[in-house]
């Protein structure tokens, strides 16, 4: 009944130390490599399963869940789950499914207010910036508002109403007469609660949330859009052109907005414009 | 000597079997209805306790965190919540108080797995064991800290069988069974005693949080033990109890000081000679529990 593994008060030389320490510390390291790489996989979040609002960037998230559970606890309509282990989503980890269980952004935010980590950001106390993801129009296909039917359900569910989703209206070129009341979401009003998704009436969502850094486009660092740089300042931040002059003849000028060459009418009366342009152009220069 | 197959059969007969058992019972008791407490807000909607045991909030009042998982993210690069901080505090003043590893023995679900296997064992009398060092823990421990430092994120916790045992019964197991069930197989046939006396990093963690810890187990009567080894049987740990059981003849104190004594109190339901009991480690004289001084320099004799 020794304790054999323990080789401690049992005499232990160097050489048996050392090459059971080597052992352990071998085994051990190679084991966390192991870990440490099946991690990185296990830790990849399906991009359906949506983490509850004010989470962190997922891979501070990571870091900084304790997988408590008190999330799911406070959450008022039990929309969120643990990840389990076998699931795609890292073992212990709150998230919701948006088409089943959407986010009905509470007032106080319960969930975030349970976290003991800040895991789930406690500087985020209206529910209105929350960025769970964002509702994309995914499939203008098969959604009937785009084939000029009226649906406008995720418009209407939407609890920013009118400002994550609002309704544009287009000519529906097919019937010639009929406008289409499209749903376009807007990515600096939406939180991605995914009540749109849920609420989509087709079999499979036309309209999905998705994880911001999925359903965002990001502009060039170096871009500048001028008309924006100009409002900001309140003027052109580049000298001005010069104004374009046209080497014209007398009575003739050039609208640059649209309305092309312009003859001044002589008097009070507009002359006729000749039906070949090049006379039209070449007008004035008979003369010469 | 009697059947080591069934431990503590003398203490059984001369103490009863309710005696010879009773700190077992009562750690089942202790382990079942904090698992109960917890369940009773999924089950029967009666939120009294809510989270597992990486974190939680009793009655909405007392928060409680585990200092292993905080730690491991403070790691990663987080600062936690006040209520965290004030969980962890109240956890680790509970613990070192009672003893580091009471969290092995009385609140960790996986310790009725790995007893389970333990007891399957000495029935089925399986003797062959693979080797592996006590220590080995220490260096999971070591690993649990490293790998959210490298990688940020809290690795270990993907898993780690302790949480998931316990988050599972509260929250839903998914594959997790797989888990333990490997850990019951592998104390039963591959290592005795394998998780949670050689590599459970939980067990590790808090075993050097109860270093200092003040309940502890005393062989007060440590005179009368008439060496009939099943204390050694049923021990998880049993390298704690030789040096304080033996030590009388080296001036060592009665009372088992090594970490990693869980404070189980199982030598004490099977010692039919009642030589354990629990006690302080302040009360480390060399004087039994009767209050003679054991230490007289003179030999011993066992009590018949």
């Amino acid at each position: 009944m020794s304790d054999s593994g323990d080789g401690k008060g049992k005499g232990v030389n160097r050489r048996q130390f050392l090459s059971q320490t080597l052992k352990t510390a071998c085994g051990v390291g190679l084991m966390g490599m192991g870990l440490g790489f099946y991690a990185k996989q296990a830790e990849s979040l399906p991009a359906m399963a949506i983490r509850p609002p004010g989470a962190l960037p997922e891979k501070d998230f990571l870091g900084a869940c304790i997988r408590c559970g008190l999330c799911v606890r406070d959450c008022p309509y039990d929309i969120l789950s643990l990840g389990q282990l076998g699931d795609t989503v890292a073992t212990g980890t709150p998230y919701f499914y948006a088409r089943t269980d959407p986010c009905e952004m509470c007032e106080d935010i319960p969930c975030v207010v349970a976290c003991p980590t800040n895991a789930l950001d406690h500087g985020l106390t209206n529910i209105n910036d929350a960025r769970m993801g964002l509702a994309v129009l995914v499939d203008q296909e098969t959604c009937i508002a785009f084939q000029g039917l009226r649906c406008e359900v995720c418009f209407n569910v939407c609890p920013i109403r009118g400002k994550a989703i609002s309704l544009e209206y287009e000519h529906n070129v097919r019937s010639g007469k009929h406008a289409r009341f499209l749903p376009i979401v807007h990515s600096d009003a939406c939180t991605g609660c995914g009540l749109c998704e849920k609420a989509c009436i087709l079999e499979e969502a036309a309209i999905k949330i998705f994880p911001t850094h999925l359903a965002k486009g990001e502009l060039g660092g170096h871009y500048r859009l001028g008309w924006k740089e100009k409002e900001k300042a309140g003027k052109s931040l580049v000298t001005p052109d010069v104004e374009h002059r046209y080497n014209l003849p007398e009575g003739v000028r050039y609208d640059l907005q649209g309305k092309g060459l312009i003859v001044e009418p002589e008097g009070q009366q507009p002359m006729p414009l000749p039906s070949n342009p090049l006379d039209r152009l070449n007008r004035g220069l008979e003369n010469q | 000597m009697a059947d080591k197959s069934v431990a503590g059969a003398d203490a059984i007969a001369t103490k009863g079997w309710w005696k010879a058992h009773q700190w077992l019972i009562l750690r089942r008791v202790s382990q079942l209805s904090i698992l109960a407490l917890f369940l009773l807000g999924p089950l029967a909607g009666v939120w009294i306790v809510k989270g597992n045991l990486a974190a939680s909030m009793t009655l909405d009042l007392l928060p409680l965190t585990d200092p292993h998982v905080l730690l491991q993210s403070v790691l990663s690069g987080v600062v936690p919540e006040l209520s965290a901080i004030a969980g962890v505090v109240i956890v680790i003043v509970f613990y070192l108080l009672v003893g580091g590893r009471v969290y092995c023995s009385w609140v960790c679900p996986v310790n009725m797995v790995t007893d389970t296997a333990a007891w399957l064992r000495r029935k089925l009398g399986i003797k062959a064991a693979s080797q592996m060092a006590r220590s080995t823990r220490y260096w999971m421990l070591g690993l649990t800290l490293v790998l959210p430092l490298v990688t940020g994120s809290l690795v270990w916790e993907l898993f780690n069988p302790v949480s998931m045992l316990f988050r599972g019964i509260v929250f839903g197991m998914g594959m997790a069974w797989l888990l333990i069930v490997g850990v019951f197989l592998f104390d039963l046939f591959i290592v005795k005693n394998g998780w949670c006396g050689r590599l459970c990093p939980v067990g590790a963690f808090y075993s050097l949080l109860g270093t200092g810890s003040a309940i502890r187990i005393v062989a007060a009567d440590r005179e009368r033990c008439n060496d009939c080894m099943d204390c050694f049987v049923v021990c998880p740990e049993k390298q704690v109890i030789r040096p304080t059981l033996k030590g009388a003849d080296k001036g060592v104190g009665p009372v088992i000081l090594a970490a990693n004594c869980t404070n189980c109190g199982r030598c004490i339901d099977v010692c039919a000679k009642d030589v354990f009991q629990f006690g302080t480690r302040f009360n480390n004289l060399m004087v039994n529990a009767s209050g003679n001084p054991a230490d007289d320099g003179k030999q011993h004799t066992v009590q018949p």
